[in-house]
């Protein structure tokens, strides 16, 4: 992918594979898990870049990688400019200053034995920082800034709702204003009437201080709301990225056509217009992927060539990169929403 | 539904009046409060709601799965003709998996991990029917393959966590359509899923309701999956049932403030990304102390709408507003035709 | 399965190295003279340096560890330049100077003592606490489950030394129901060996009682609210299939770990209970090797114990394999 100066975050062929062991006698490590296998992504300033994918295509590693979590087996992750993959953990405590996580499972990822103004502050420690006004002043001001009230500052998380947790994470990443906050299924684990406000809370907090995103999530609908671009996963390598309105609108990859025409529209009537590329069986093992592409076997487009040679993410068009041998501009069914709106198109029906 | 116009042969299943509430230490947890509403045959009834709605229990209670000791239970639930609250326990237990079978949301710990598929598959059969070993298991073959699951004959002898999710689940429907129920309850069948595989499982489900002449009740939080496979929509909050219609009607011409902040709320693909989410303020209410009026009244935009502050104190009746659609509102049906149109509208494209 | 077991078994073989290693050293290096120890008080410095050479403590420690090892393997010489010198046959765990005996063979003769003690007592507690912890769990809530918390709590808060010396002091001593023990083996004896063994095991059963009664009555309760339990009542099954074939038989699997364990743990010896009802086995053996400062004794009986315990170890984990598919081991 080309990538721009000045991006927050420029991830080159990034590999994160884990050692799977055999039961013989002597265990040796007879193959791996490519959970990731070769994923390149950069996200520019104030820039929300959207990685979907389904349960095993090593979004939530991609993630975990970035924040060298999880250990790259090979690749660069650069962050604002510097190169951190190979960096020792005493070496990370500035990078995490630049670069924080919000967790899918608000109810884990908080301890539950610390205060709301504890779990906040705690960044202001860890980085020796001493905020203007003082550290309680400026947890305070957090705590308002996410809504939650800051009265509540003594209070335990337990006493909290699922999204007033996730409030609470989001009030711990911002602390120190990081350039980039990686999200891993930030709103998954939340209620449907909760979602829409973390969704906007992020949005806001993006505009307010330039925050870029990586937001990874399975929800096709919760990622367009929030992504300026969308890179879609399948077994570990990117299938298909693109602004987003390319992505729901006018994609080219068959694996992102079946997954959005998968996801039900709230809208009877048009739920019935729609038809459907139902994609057969599951996720193949990621221990032993098939061979040239690796979405071939449930690919309604698949051909010979398709099992011989590895599709490279190449640039079809301005900034859309497809990972396929025969990109579809016009799949077998209609599987985008009928004229999408994307801040374009009028009224579409009314009552 | 509930109009006596379309009902030429009294519905499948009809809950009248259902509360369910839970003594605890901390005082009583009213899941359940005065649900009434029926299912025809052969049709989906999709439950609406969010976590700590009622949606779940209510199904429990027609499963006959809440447990009467820590439990009190009232109302009536008729299922072809047969009143189930009141049913000796043995009686219930031999409808269970007969007349009425249920999936749920978790496939992988809804299976016993200790037991082989078919094994858990027959067990079932052999609970209602007495049939050779032999004849149950080609039986539950069988419908391991009807249920799409590549290989069976060899499948059928793998345990639970041998199987993807999506096969899990399909197991699960195996299981729970063998001795072809009336009534297929499904809790959230999909939710544990990912979108593809929610495709299959969702397709399967209508496939075998036409074939078995199945009724649906499909329990969700998910608005999407409502407008897919629905005949007729029951959006819950805070344990009462607040609007009931016909899925279309519900869609687009939705009246209780509710159904309105969820139909907003919700991030939909063929709406604006531009507009932001209009989010419900607020968060659900404690099953404990539930408010006095209107559940929904401390998080209603339109409360000041009504004269007296009625929402607060006077707990409002699940009245018709068209003879399929039932709203639980304190404000005038033509004033929330009015809200409603005007707020369908701005989402469907605010330029227009 | 085969390909795991022995490679877990070459584990131990390894493991126990490591353990003798550890036994051996640690045990040298423990202030005082072995050699000392080997003739009475009025000892003149030069039995003692000639008792030093005999028994081969003028040696380098590796050297001796070196014999230790090789005793256990291919057997041994104790004084072989005396005119009465001990054989010792593999596997020789050492000789013990100050009871001139055999370390293998005091072990011998005390283990059978430890493991009817042992079984007997995991009989009891196991049996009474499963039956009693499910019995709570059926209840849960009610008064039978609450009696059952408070029985288990009782027998957490005795020490089973004042519980023994209740039970000798009303049942032996002032009621006279039973002879004071003493140990006779059930082959040769069986009503004196009953009599003997019975307030043993209980005093032993007790504290491990009180212990699986509740483990088991949360294991089971936590299972009642299983997905797969309601699973099985959605299904239509009665409710005795439901507690018997889902709920206990997934809520009591974890039971083998623990029990499997303690189980191993006791056949090492029951120090407590054997020194109040001077029973003559491992415990009562350990104890004494310690007060005497018999070296060799005490590395064979802590060798003993820790094989074991390795043992148990694996036999546990192959059980689990076999009673839960979800475990593969590989």
């Amino acid at each position: 992918m080309t990538a721009e100066r000045g991006d927050i975050l420029k991830v080159t062929d990034l590999r994160t594979y884990f050692p799977v062991r055999s039961s013989g006698l002597i265990p040796r490590v007879i193959g791996q898990v490519k959970a990731v296998d070769g994923v390149s992504l950069h996200i520019g300033p104030g820039e929300t870049l959207g990685l979907v994918g389904e349960s095993g295509s090593g979004k939530t590693t991609v993630a975990r990688s970035i924040l060298l979590l999880a250990h790259p087996t090979s690749g660069t992750i650069e962050l604002d400019g510097q190169d951190i993959t190979r960096l020792a953990p005493s070496a990370l405590v500035p990078v995490r200053r630049k670069a924080q996580m919000i967790f899918q499972d608000p109810y884990n990822a908080l301890n539950p034995r610390h205060t709301v103004g504890t779990i906040i502050s705690a960044p202001f420690k860890i980085q020796n920082v001493v905020p203007p006004g003082g550290v309680k002043a400026a947890v305070a001001e957090l705590m308002e800034r996410v809504g939650l009230n800051p009265e509540h500052y003594n209070r335990y998380p337990n006493e909290f709702s699922g999204g007033q947790r996730q409030r609470i994470g989001i009030a711990r990443a911002i602390a120190l204003r990081p350039k980039l906050i990686v999200c891993d299924e930030p709103v998954s684990a939340l209620d449907v009437s909760i979602q829409a406000q973390i969704v906007n809370l992020l949005r806001d907090l993006q505009q307010e201080f330039g925050i870029s995103y990586l937001f990874v999530a399975h929800d096709l609908a919760v990622v367009r709301q929030i992504s300026h671009r969308v890179a879609v996963m399948y077994l570990g390598k990117i299938m298909e990225s693109a602004p987003r309105k390319t992505i729901y609108t006018a994609p080219l990859h068959p694996y992102t056509h079946s997954l959005l025409s998968a996801v039900p529209i709230p809208d009877p009537s048009l739920q019935k217009r729609r038809s459907r590329i139902m994609l057969e069986g599951d996720l193949p093992s990621p221990i032993n992927p098939p061979s040239g592409c690796v979405f071939r076997t449930r690919c309604y487009q698949a051909q010979e060539r398709c099992s011989r040679e590895v599709p490279p993410l190449s640039e079809l068009e301005d900034g859309h990169f497809v990972a396929c041998h025969f990109p579809v501009a016009r799949p077998p069914v209609q599987t985008t929403v009928p004229a999408a709106a994307d801040g374009l198109t009028g009224a579409l029906r009314v009552g | 539904m509930t109009s006596p116009a379309r009902a030429v042969e009294p519905p499948l299943l009809s809950v009248k009046n259902l509360s369910v509430a839970f003594p605890t230490e901390d005082g009583l947890v009213q899941a359940v409060d005065d649900v009434s509403f029926s299912v025809e045959k052969g049709k989906t009834l999709a439950i609406v709601g969010e976590s700590g709605s009622g949606k779940s229990v209510t199904a429990q209670a027609i499963m006959g799965l809440i447990d009467r000791k820590a439990a009190r239970m009232t109302g009536e639930i008729w299922l072809d003709g047969q009143e189930l609250i009141g049913l000796p326990a043995d009686e219930m237990q031999a409808l269970r998996g007969s007349q009425v079978a249920m999936i749920f949301q978790d496939p992988m710990s809804s299976l016993h991990p200790f037991y082989r598929v078919g094994a858990q598959i027959t067990e079932a059969i052999f609970a209602h029917r007495s049939v050779g070993a032999k004849a149950a298991r080609a039986e539950a073959l069988e419908m391991l393959q009807r249920v799409g699951i590549p290989a069976a004959e060899r499948r059928i002898d793998d345990y639970p966590h041998q199987l993807s999710g999506g096969m899990r689940q399909r197991v699960m429907i195996a299981m729970a359509l063998i001795n072809k129920p009336a009534l297929l309850i499904a809790d959230e069948p999909t939710t544990a899923l990912d979108v593809t595989v929610q495709a299959q499982i969702l397709g399967l489900i209508g496939s075998l309701q036409s074939e078995f002449q199945i009724t649906v009740i499909m329990i969700t939080h998910d608005l999407g999956i409502v407008a897919d496979v629905a005949d007729d929509v029951a959006v819950m909050y805070g344990g009462r049932i607040v609007e009931v219609a016909p899925t279309s009607v519900l869609y687009h011409q939705p009246e209780m403030p509710y159904t309105l902040g969820l139909l907003s709320s919700v991030p939909r693909m063929d709406r604006d990304v531009s507009m932001r989410l209009e989010p419900i303020p607020g968060n659900p209410p404690s099953p404990i102390r539930l408010p006095p009026g209107c559940v929904f009244a401390p998080r209603c935009k339109y409360v000041d709408r009504v004269p007296g502050g009625a929402c607060a104190s006077a707990r409002p009746e699940l009245l018709h507003a068209a003879p399929d659609h039932l709203v639980r509102c304190h404000l005038p049906s033509e004033e929330r035709q009015q809200i409603a149109q005007d707020l369908l509208r701005v989402l469907a494209g605010g330029a227009a | 399965m085969v390909a795991y077991t022995i490679r877990r078994l070459l584990l131990m073989v390894a493991l126990l190295f490591a353990l003798t290693a550890a036994v051996f050293f640690l045990f040298n290096m423990l202030p005082g003279d072995p050699a000392r120890l080997t003739c009475g008080k009025a000892c003149s410095p030069s039995v003692i340096e000639a008792n030093r050479h005999r028994l081969g403590y003028d040696q380098p420690i590796l050297t001796q560890y070196g014999q230790f090892l090789g005793g256990i393997f291919f057997g041994r010489t104790f004084s072989s330049d005396s005119p009465q010198p001990i054989v010792c046959n593999a596997p020789c765990l050492g000789y013990s100077y100050s009871r001139h005996q055999q370390v293998l063979t005091m072990i011998l003769n005390a283990a059978p003592v430890t493991f009817w003690l042992a079984v007997g007592a995991f009989v009891v507690w196991i049996s009474i606490s499963i039956l009693l912890g499910i019995f709570a769990a059926l209840n849960h809530g009610r008064w039978p489950d609450r009696l059952v918390m408070g029985i288990s709590l009782v027998g957490y808060s005795l020490p089973s030394f004042f519980i023994g010396l209740l039970l000798i002091f009303f049942v032996i001593l002032k009621f006279n129901w039973l002879p004071f023990p003493a140990y006779v083996s059930p082959f040769v004896n069986p009503v004196g060996f009953l009599k003997t063994m019975i307030l043993p095991w209980i005093v032993l059963a007790f504290l491990n009682t009180a212990f699986y009664m509740r483990l088991t009555r949360n294991q089971v309760l936590e299972t009642f609210h299983e997905d797969y339990v309601r699973t099985a009542r959605a299904k239509g099954l009665p409710e005795r299939t439901i507690v018997v074939k889902h709920a206990l038989r997934a809520g009591l699997t974890p039971l083998v770990t623990a029990a499997g364990m303690d189980l191993a743990a006791l056949l090492g010896g029951a120090v407590i209970t054997e020194s109040i009802f001077s029973l003559p086995g491992l415990g009562s053996l350990a104890v004494n090797s310690v007060l005497q400062s018999d070296l060799p004794l005490i590395t064979g009986i802590t060798l003993f114990s820790s094989t074991l315990i390795i043992f148990a170890n694996l036999v546990v984990d192959l059980l689990y394999a076999f009673l839960d598919p979800r475990v593969t081991i590989a």
